[in-house]
């Protein structure tokens, strides 16, 4: 279960190494996305998590907002 | 899938955006209303008199000042007809509350559209935990939106 983390949680896990995942369209987020983040579309998470992302360094997600 | 350091950022893009965080893509070299907004406006507290905020708006060459608090979250704004009162009033009682405040990350075309389109002189810009970023006048963002906004008239 994803632990929930604020602003300065991103920031400081980023220091840290942690890889960002924005997990909307890839139209938004060609648009604009946080420094670094890579992009995987909510519907291939699953799928491709494990060939995009190192397992172990953290894992932070995030989407428009929290509606 | 052997993830063991998940984590949400449950407020997300918006909320970093809103915040004037940096951000990458293609739409981030687009002018927004954090950038043109002028950080050097002048500032006053609450509890301070009209007459000695008067001077030093004027002195500065500003007819506008923002009413903040020591964390500078915006409590007011006094505009130009605001700050002709009775210098002995207390800002308080002299300014406009609660003023519609815009976020860092508005694009400056959208703003000055919407600035022309409610002929607001001004609009405070601040952080999405109400800190102020600086003051937008609608001359600047009309000079730094890159489409036509002016509707005539």
């Amino acid at each position: 279960m994803p632990r929930e983390i604020d602003r300065e949680g991103v920031r400081r896990l980023v220091d840290q190494g942690a890889q960002l995942v924005e997990i909307l369209p890839a139209h938004e987020y060609e648009e604009e996305h946080l420094p670094g983040a890579v992009n995987l579309p909510l519907r291939r998470l699953e799928e491709q998590a494990a060939e995009v992302l190192d397992r172990h360094r953290a894992v932070v997600v995030y989407c428009w907002d929290s509606a | 899938m052997g993830f063991t350091q998940v984590y949400d950022y449950v407020a997300g893009k918006l909320d970093w955006l809103a915040a004037g965080g940096p951000i990458e893509g293609t739409s981030a070299g687009r002018p927004r209303a954090g950038e043109v907004a002028r950080g050097d406006v002048p500032t006053c507290g609450l509890d301070e008199r009209l007459g000695e905020v008067q001077g030093r708006v004027r002195a500065a060459g500003w007819d506008a000042c923002v009413v903040v608090n020591q964390e500078r979250v915006v409590l007011g704004l006094l505009r130009a007809k605001e700050l002709e009162g009775d210098p002995a009033s207390r800002i308080e009682a002299a300014m406009r509350p609660g003023p519609s405040t815009f976020r860092p990350h508005v694009p400056i075309a959208e703003m000055a559209h919407r600035m022309v389109d409610h002929d607001l002189e001004n609009a405070p810009i601040t952080t999405s935990d109400g800190r102020l970023v600086g003051l937008l006048l609608r001359a600047d963002a009309v000079r730094n939106a890159p489409e036509p906004h002016d509707h005539g008239g």
